[in-house]
């Protein structure tokens, strides 16, 4: 699979799930797709549907609502699909960790293959995410 | 004989070429509107990659809806450009005809914008069947213009259908980009092949933005990839059409093949110009371009082909 592997690592397109962020993260998320940082120079690309994904971004706390919806959508995305979480608030709930309508990690819904965070994380550092993803591909 | 056509079909003109030079063409595209950006672009083989990406992943069929349409959709339109550039091609290089002319070849092509209409209702997603209705729509406004400068160079070879026949007689009395309707035509169908590929400013078949790559939503894995592979074929097909038509195809001798690919690349280039520089139009502005306009110059042309200019 070293083969195959590697022509994942070369074109990852990217999914954008937005699980009741602040909006910020978003925000650094489109910074990250402008042609300043131009990541299609690593073939990464931001499709619309996730049965065209290979990665998954998920900002934000997921909470009691949209919850369900990610774990539909991750279920939706044909496999091998990997799921980033951009920023603090998957990672650990950041200033949304004691609201009332946030059922917990973001863990427990879908698995969570890397973590970049920050609050928002700046674009050079999903850079840097997404380069050490990669690197785990390539093995 | 038998064996040149499977040569013909699977190798030169075919399959493996058209493949192979669509997804670097592909590339170009990609590079060329990445410059446009003011952006680096993708590194050569990322065609390539994104293909066997997509062959390797995991294919989703969809639980509701015609299921067998949904997955020969995209096989039955790969073997239909196949074929069509098969056609072209040999024309092309090899001056014979294969069985085929030049309304074949309208026919065949329009197979693909068929199929796209057949494969994104077959789903019973909304948007995909939004993406199926825009793309009837667009093949009702662009296939009349196209038909229509289809028959310009019908007329000026003397009403021979053969593609052999075109190139030959282009040889003889020099292209018909030359004339007048010969460019008129030219241009339109120019416009039109933008149309027919859904390219910008006429991708509102698959509009990212609002519905979401429109009739390939619901495809995955597999099926996906000979859907964007389709894509990219057609970046040959439809300019070797036009070089085939209009401008005097391809001479075997001398600087021939020079000028063939410099032909070829102007072509794509100004596709990609016209694509990189026009906001998407809706569908009610691109029937009315195409009937008002398009369609009234390409019949203009052909009165003008009829009177010898
Ligand atoms: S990590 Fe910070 S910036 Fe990002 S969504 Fe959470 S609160 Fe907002």
């Amino acid at each position: 699979m070293g083969w195959y592997n590697k022509r994942l690592s070369k074109s990852i397109w990217v999914f954008h799930v937005s699980a009741s962020p602040c909006n910020n993260c978003d925000i650094e998320i489109l910074d990250l797709l402008t042609p300043r940082y131009d990541v299609e120079r690593f073939g990464i690309k931001l499709v619309g549907s996730v049965r065209h994904a290979d990665v998954l971004l998920v900002s934000g706390v997921a909470n009691n609502k949209v919850a369900p919806k990610v774990k539909y959508l991750y279920e939706q995305a044909p496999k091998p699909c990997f799921v980033v979480g951009v920023g603090t608030c998957p990672a650990s709930g950041c200033c949304f960790k004691k609201s009332y309508n946030v059922p917990g990690k973001v863990e427990e819904t879908i698995p969570i293959n890397l973590y970049i965070p920050g609050c928002p994380p700046k674009p050079e550092a999903m850079i840097e995410g997404v380069v050490k993803l990669v690197e785990v591909l390539n093995g | 004989m038998k064996i040149d056509y499977i040569f013909y079909l699977l190798i030169f003109p075919g399959l493996l070429f058209i493949s192979i030079l669509g997804l670097l063409i592909g590339w170009v595209d990609r590079k060329v509107s990445a410059r446009f950006q003011f952006r680096v672009g993708p590194p050569v083989f990322q065609n390539f990659n994104d293909f066997f990406k997509l062959l390797g992943k995991e294919t989703i069929l969809i639980k509701e809806g015609v299921i067998t349409i949904f997955i020969i959709a995209p096989f039955i339109a790969f073997a239909m450009i196949v074929l069509v550039s098969s056609i072209i091609g040999i024309s092309l290089f090899y001056s014979t005809s294969f069985g085929g002319d030049l309304i074949v070849v309208m026919y065949l092509l329009m197979i693909n914008s068929v199929m796209i209409i057949l494969g994104g209702s077959s789903t019973g997603n909304v948007y995909s069947s939004l993406g199926a209705g825009r793309e009837i729509k667009l093949l009702l406004a662009d296939e009349l213009a196209f038909i229509l400068i289809c028959l310009v160079p019908i007329i000026k070879s003397g009403f021979q259908l053969q593609l052999d026949g075109i190139v030959s007689s282009q040889i003889q009395y020099g292209s018909y980009i030359g004339s007048i309707s010969g460019f008129i035509s030219f241009v339109i169908g120019l416009l039109c092949i933008q149309a027919k590929m859904a390219l910008p400013p006429f991708h509102i078949p698959e509009a990212e933005t609002e519905i979401v790559e429109g009739p390939f939503m619901e495809y995955s894995g597999t099926l996906l990839a000979f859907w964007k592979l389709n894509g990219f074929m057609l970046y040959v097909t439809f300019p070797f059409l036009l070089i085939l038509l209009f401008w005097g195809g391809f001479n075997p001798e001398g600087p021939g093949i020079i000028w063939f690919i410099l032909k070829y690349l102007l072509i794509v280039l100004l596709i990609i110009v016209i694509k990189n520089t026009n906001p998407r139009i809706r569908i009610d502005t691109a029937l009315n371009f195409f009937w008002k306009y398009a369609s009234v110059i390409a019949l203009v042309a052909v009165v003008l082909a009829v009177f010898g200019y």
